[in-house]
């Protein structure tokens, strides 16, 4: 029912089988993404201690997580290949019209993967081949690609969202200027946003499992580094993000009233707008959820007098589907409600820390810090179904809306069934993949675990025998 | 400056030819090697030498596609609205190859070793056999200007098919060359024996599939033959010649020089195939200079592969010599 009310009756037949696939996909690979920015900064971090402390706890740390992110990379890899397929193979629409301009910041990305994808193999191939501060430095050149390669990334997407930069008659671009397509009017923040979000899924799911070793008893000194290093990072990052989120949705409010309308679910034009929590849009009506008087209107324009445009501003023929909107308001609270709990488990951790100076042993508090990878995990989801779901119907605002972009070619269900399947398959293999890395690091030492660029194993290697209890 | 960025696709192609190829070729043999004791072996050599390189390779396939896009936007839709099914299926066959290999190396001595390892050989078949067909398609000009051209007949057609075929040969071709002088570089002639026959049979059948698609080209695709035995032939010539040259010095020529003339024999072939399209980049209704982009696109990604060669040829050869020096050590 809900799949049926997303989907117009004039709509193209083709639009909700390209939209399921893409979301899924898309949902898919920027659960990878975390892993590729944000764990490899980390790994680096116990790595950097590693040489600078003589610390074989931290290396060990730098040495198995380097193999976890080489599993992750290998898979986000192929699922960014089909990405790029997706693009042509879904949305002609948008990239045969806009593909001069939409397109070149793939290129730039493509650079940056390409160096990534180098120094990853020399990375993993360098433990104890290379110095070891040249080897660390080529680990530096993955963190700092990946960078750029979300910036890249990134101007692409913001582009659909605030599109500038492009001249266009008769359907076709004729004009491009390619500073202005990629530094659009959003780049910047959803740059910073989506990065800071990446080391917070990253932080706070590999915290998580050490948190459960510890949780479990495992107190040595392998786990508390293990715990500390991604924790600290996520908590560091997590205020900022809430400046950084707050920011954003006001310039939302500026420069993209009709989604803004969609996240705060305000039907007509007014002041004095109340911040629904919860609700649903029915009949261009709210329902449900609890209001809370102004409050919409003070984080817009920080008086209550500020006035919201509503859905009722938004040409009839452009208006998003009820069910639309209400995942987009929906959506905005899961990803402000999770972000709020990871703050308070930030603010938390400060204060622990602040009061003993050491790794917290509070059971209560280990046990939510092992759940707040998964938490963090819902926050991005919903915080990236805002972005997309929120500038329906356009693809390209104001210049290309979904149903014009999608394919018309054959039947697209068959596609997305096998992708279903096939990704399935690879999303179980890799986590039976993590778990038995995890085992046989456990019973066998760091050696007995070979990954898609490293040395096979060599049994013969000295094992550092230390943190062999797992992870 | 379109047919400078035309030029700068097929380095692209070419490259993905080659070590693309490569890494496919790799996962031929290793499908072929026999049950899981008797191959394990011949696997061993193919997982060592690919393990480094695998990711770096597949790269150039997503600069061909963004350099499609963003500069032959009209041509890329009219590609992908057409042969969408072998599109579909070689992005599959990309996902299972890559996770599987990736998932193989983890999993060693166990049952989703064996699982993952049939996994990746028979998508490192079927992907660049659809590449092929795909290449066909294109070079055979039936990619309609404006799209949506018939959806099988487009890759199921006697170029195609030659294009499919002459792909995993070639690849395997390729794959042995290099994985003939990898088992001579760790000394190890038993199996070094093994692939250098592998690469005379496999480059045998290579030519007797390039000899047949003489015809098959001449019957299907007149215009692509003629322009192929025109303004293609020195480069072919040259291919047959280096081809012939490294398949008679594999046992005693220096292995950097036999990859060498077999690499030559390959990016000939498909220059070859650029050398015949041009000035068109589908059949005879688009040339590349109606389908290119704004010039500003162009520029950008004209600077891209500058920064790329600057960047990344250093970077890939850093990658190819630590791979080698590790055989070494």
């Amino acid at each position: 029912m809900l799949l049926s009310a997303l989907v117009g009756t004039a709509d193209p037949p083709q639009l909700l089988p390209a939209r399921e696939q893409m979301a899924f996909t898309l949902g898919f690979h920027i659960i990878l993404v975390p892993f590729g920015v944000a764990f490899t900064f980390m790994m680096l971090v116990c790595h950097y201690r590693a040489l600078r402390r003589d610390d074989q706890h931290a290396l060990l740390l730098a040495q198995r997580w380097s193999k976890v992110a080489a599993v992750l990379f290998a898979v986000g890899a192929v699922s960014g290949t089909v990405l790029t397929f997706e693009l042509g193979l879904l949305w002609p629409g948008l990239m045969g019209k806009y593909g001069p301009a939409f397109g070149f910041p793939f290129a730039i990305e493509g650079l940056f993967f390409f160096l990534e994808a180098i120094f990853m193999a020399i990375y993993i191939y360098g433990w104890k081949r290379l110095p070891p501060w040249p080897h660390f430095f080529t680990g530096l050149v993955v963190t700092l690609a990946s960078v750029g390669g979300t910036a890249s990334v990134i101007a692409a997407n913001s582009w659909m969202n605030q599109p500038t930069g492009v001249t266009v008659s008769n359907g076709h671009v004729v004009g491009v200027t390619p500073s202005k397509v990629f530094f659009n009017g959003a780049f910047w923040w959803e740059m910073v946003h989506m990065l800071l979000a990446a080391y917070i899924v990253a932080g706070f799911m590999v915290a998580g499992v050490y948190a459960w070793g510890l949780f479990k008893g495992r107190r040595d000194p392998y786990h508390r580094l293990g715990f500390l290093v991604p924790f600290t990072v996520a908590a560091i990052a997590m205020p900022l993000q809430f400046l950084v989120g707050d920011t954003i949705a006001r310039q939302v409010y500026d420069r993209e009233p009709s989604k803004f309308s969609a996240i705060e679910l305000v039907p007509t034009t007014s002041n004095h707008v109340p911040e629904t929590l919860g609700g649903i849009f029915v009949d261009a009506k709210v329902r449900y959820g609890i209001r809370l008087p102004d409050v919409a209107s003070i984080l817009a324009g920080f008086t209550p007098s500020t006035t919201i445009k509503g859905f009722d501003a938004i040409p009839v023929a452009v208006r998003p589907a009820d069910a639309v909107v209400s995942i987009v308001h929906l959506s905005f609270d899961v990803m402000v409600a999770t972000a709020s709990l990871l703050l308070l488990l930030s603010l938390w951790f400060g204060w622990l820390w602040w009061r003993r100076r050491e790794v917290p042993t509070n059971r209560w508090f280990l046990c939510s810090s092992a759940v707040a990878g998964l938490v963090a995990l819902v926050s991005l989801e919903s915080g990236w179904v805002v972005t997309e779901v929120g500038r329906q119907p356009w693809t390209v605002v104001g210049l290309l809306q979904t149903k014009d972009a999608v394919a018309t070619q054959g039947n697209l269900w068959p596609l997305f069934a096998t992708v279903l399947a096939i990704y399935l398959c690879v999303a179980v293999g890799a986590l039976f993949v993590l778990r038995t890395m995890r085992r046989r690091w456990s019973e066998e030492g760091t050696d007995a675990v070979a990954v898609p660029y490293g040395p096979w194993p060599t049994p013969a290697m000295d094992e550092r025998a230390v943190g062999a209890d797992g992870v | 400056m379109s047919t400078l960025i035309a030029a700068v696709l097929f380095i692209g192609v070419i490259a993905y030819a080659l070590f693309g190829g490569a890494d496919y070729g790799a996962g031929f043999w290793d499908l072929t090697a026999g049950g899981p004791a008797r191959g394990s072996h011949t696997r061993e050599l193919i997982d060592l030498s690919l393990s480094p390189v695998w990711e770096a390779n597949h790269t150039w396939l997503i600069f061909c596609l963004v350099t499609i896009w963003t500069g032959f936007p009209q041509a890329f839709t009219a590609i992908t609205t057409t042969l969408y099914i072998p599109l579909g299926l070689a992005a599959l066959g990309i996902v299972a190859r890559g996770a599987a290999f990736a998932f193989r190396h983890a999993l060693t001595q166990s049952r989703g070793e064996q699982i993952s390892g049939v996994a990746f050989a028979c998508s490192s078949v079927l992907t660049p056999f659809v590449f092929g067909t795909i290449a066909g398609g294109i070079a055979s000009g039936r990619v309609p200007l404006a799209g949506h051209g018939d959806a099988l007949s487009s890759w199921v057609n006697p170029t195609s098919a030659l294009g499919g075929v002459l792909a995993v040969t070639v690849c395997a071709y390729l794959a042995a060359v290099f994985l003939t002088g990898q088992a001579q570089r760790r000394r190890d002639t038993s199996l070094e024996r093994a692939f250098r026959y592998r690469a005379f049979g496999s480059g045998t059948v290579a030519g007797l599939v390039a000899f047949v698609g003489v015809f098959v080209l001449h019957a299907d695709s007149p215009r692509l033959f003629h322009q192929l035995s025109t303004a293609g032939a020195p480069l072919l010539v040259v291919s047959g010649l280096c081809g012939l040259a490294a398949l008679l010095l594999l046992r005693r020529g220096r292995p950097a020089v036999v990859r060498t003339l077999a690499a030559v024999a390959i990016a000939t072939v498909v220059a070859g195939w650029g050398v015949a399209q041009y000035p068109y980049l589908l059949g005879t209704h688009l040339t590349i200079r109606q389908a290119a982009a704004p010039a500003a696109s162009l520029w950008v990604l004209f600077a891209v592969s500058c920064v790329a060669a600057v960047l990344i040829a250093p970077s890939l050869l850093l990658l190819y010599r630590l791979q080698l020096r590790r055989k070494l050590g």
